[in-house]
């Protein structure tokens, strides 16, 4: 018995007002994600693309249109899916070891398997010798580990990401972007993740969306065809600043308020 | 430690040249001892009538303590209702801004008019004047909280229950203790000020504030140096109290001890 493999993420006509006389935020956005796929939506302030994100995670509701997260409305697969929000936002109160075991705790799993988790996670993100330090005793980059670490504890197949690396500097960024990619390759989830940055987007993606707006739009969508894995050599590529270009003038196009050229 | 030291001495320098200074201008201008007793003559009624001094602070501590732990209590059993409710809270947080700014002086006689001298009305009066910081700044802590981390947890179908004991309530220690120090300095005043008004608590015995009336009418000035004094030592007590369990509640993960409030 053969059915169609139903899409990890599938956005259709999706309309978002958050006053019902004013134009919408969002207007008839369609796209679907295959699973494993990672899509970077990019676009200037106001185009929507943290919005989308809060309505995939299903902590907005939708004014029209349907998402369908591997089949089931958003509200239902949250189990499945976690959010990186753009600021690491952990709790200040808890030790890196209890801030990633947080979702799992709110869950309700056995202590058992929340302590095994745990030390697994610390262990993947390189932070077993802080997992008894608190948020303020770590650097940027550490604090965004730790909030990776307590989104991948769940086990989730879809990850929403909002500018999460937005707020590190440039190095710090690029060796998370390194990290990144070295996690996917061992969970195999699906990621929909929100920057401003081309060459971030680049780096990452097998897609990239570009969106307009007022009305927030797909504007374009430019597939990225570079071999996974990618490690920090693929910025040295022509192919790679190839792509950044192209990436970086379609929104150029798109957007005259974007006149300033990427590096 | 160094530099702490250091800090210690030059106070201790201060606080010996202040007393020479005191002692000094009694000795030169003949300075009636019921006008201005010498530091001499006030050391001296503190030895002498320590057991006095002890019995009517530990009167006016039970008061200030009991009136400060009900307005804790209460402070945030309300902080946790206008949490919840938007709508009360628009409602009647302005109110504690009135039980802010009505002088306590002024409304002492009435409640003691209405709930009788002694202990429970001394207490009262501190619970009044204790409730309205702890009431803003615990509600403040309360509803302060970053609006990502409730979606965080909302995204992992948390319970209401688990909002609040997980992010709501340790969100708003840092709050609480600041609207515990400025309480803990208020509830002496507020148990002094209705001692002064309900007179004696106990037969035969009253706290600091009804002693200072008893010594001012006795013309005992060395005497009501020490209740001053003393009442003077309970309001640092208490605020040290309050500073402590605020340190030791907050000092691995927070990175001030005092929080923007």
């Amino acid at each position: 018995m053969t059915t169609p493999p139903i899409p990890e993420l599938h956005l259709a006509a999706v309309t978002k007002r958050f006053i019902p006389t004013s134009p919408p935020v969002l207007d008839s956005i369609d796209l679907t994600l295959t699973r494993g796929e990672f899509v970077s939506l990019i676009g200037p302030s106001g185009c929507g693309k943290s919005t989308l994100l809060k309505l995939v995670a299903g902590l907005e509701p939708l004014t029209s249109g349907e998402i369908l997260v591997h089949g089931v409305p958003p509200a239902n697969a949250r189990e499945t899916t976690s959010f990186v929000f753009q600021d690491a936002t952990l709790l200040p109160w808890r030790t890196v070891a209890r801030n990633i075991s947080l979702a799992l705790e709110l869950e309700g799993r056995p202590a058992n398997v929340i302590a095994q988790t745990t030390a697994r996670l610390l262990d993947l993100v390189g932070l077993t010798h802080v997992a008894q330090h608190y948020p303020r005793q770590l650097s940027g980059g550490q604090k965004m580990r730790v909030s990776l670490a307590r989104a991948l504890a769940t086990r989730p197949r879809l990850l929403l990401m909002d500018e999460p690396f937005a707020a590190l500097d440039e190095i710090t960024r690029d060796r998370m972007n390194e990290e990144l990619l070295r996690l996917r390759d061992e969970g195999n989830w699906t990621v929909l993740f929100v920057t401003h940055s081309v060459s971030e987007a680049v780096f990452l993606s097998s897609r990239i969306v570009l969106l307009a707006p007022h009305p927030g739009r797909i504007a374009h969508i430019v597939p990225i065809d570079l071999p996974y894995p990618r490690t920090a050599a693929l910025r040295e590529s022509p192919q790679y600043d190839a792509l950044v270009n192209e990436t970086s003038s379609l929104l150029r196009q798109t957007h005259h308020q974007l006149s300033e050229p990427q590096q | 430690m160094k530099p702490k030291l250091l800090l210690a001495l030059n106070a201790a320098i201060v606080l010996a040249i202040l007393l020479l200074l005191w002692q000094a201008s009694i000795w030169l201008f003949h300075v009636p001892p019921y006008m201005l007793p010498s530091p001499l003559a006030v050391a001296k009624a503190i030895t002498t009538r320590l057991p006095d001094l002890a019995t009517s602070f530990l009167i006016s501590a039970e008061a200030a303590a009991l009136g400060l732990l009900a307005a804790i209590a209460a402070g945030l059993l309300i902080a946790l209702v206008f949490a919840r409710s938007p709508f009360l809270r628009r409602m009647l947080l302005p109110y504690t801004i009135l039980l802010q700014t009505v002088p306590i002086v002024a409304i002492a006689p009435l409640i003691l008019m209405w709930a009788g001298q002694g202990l429970f009305a001394v207490a009262l009066i501190t619970f009044i004047i204790c409730l309205a910081p702890l009431i803003a700044n615990a509600t403040q802590g309360l509803i302060s909280v970053d609006p990502n981390l409730v979606q965080l947890f909302q995204m992992h179908n948390a319970t209401q229950s688990q909002i609040l004991r997980k992010l709501r309530l340790p969100h708003s220690l840092p709050y609480l203790f600041t609207g515990m120090r400025i309480s803990s300095g208020i509830a002496v005043i507020g148990a002094i000020t209705g001692e002064l008004f309900a007179g004696s608590t106990r037969v035969g015995q009253g706290g600091l504030g009804y002693s200072i009336l008893y010594a001012m009418a006795q013309l005992q000035t060395d005497y009501l140096f020490a209740l001053v004094l003393a009442a003077t030592l309970l309001g640092f007590l208490f605020f040290f109290t309050v500073m402590f369990f605020e340190w030791l509640f907050l000092h691995k993960w927070h990175t001030t001890a005092t929080p923007t409030s």
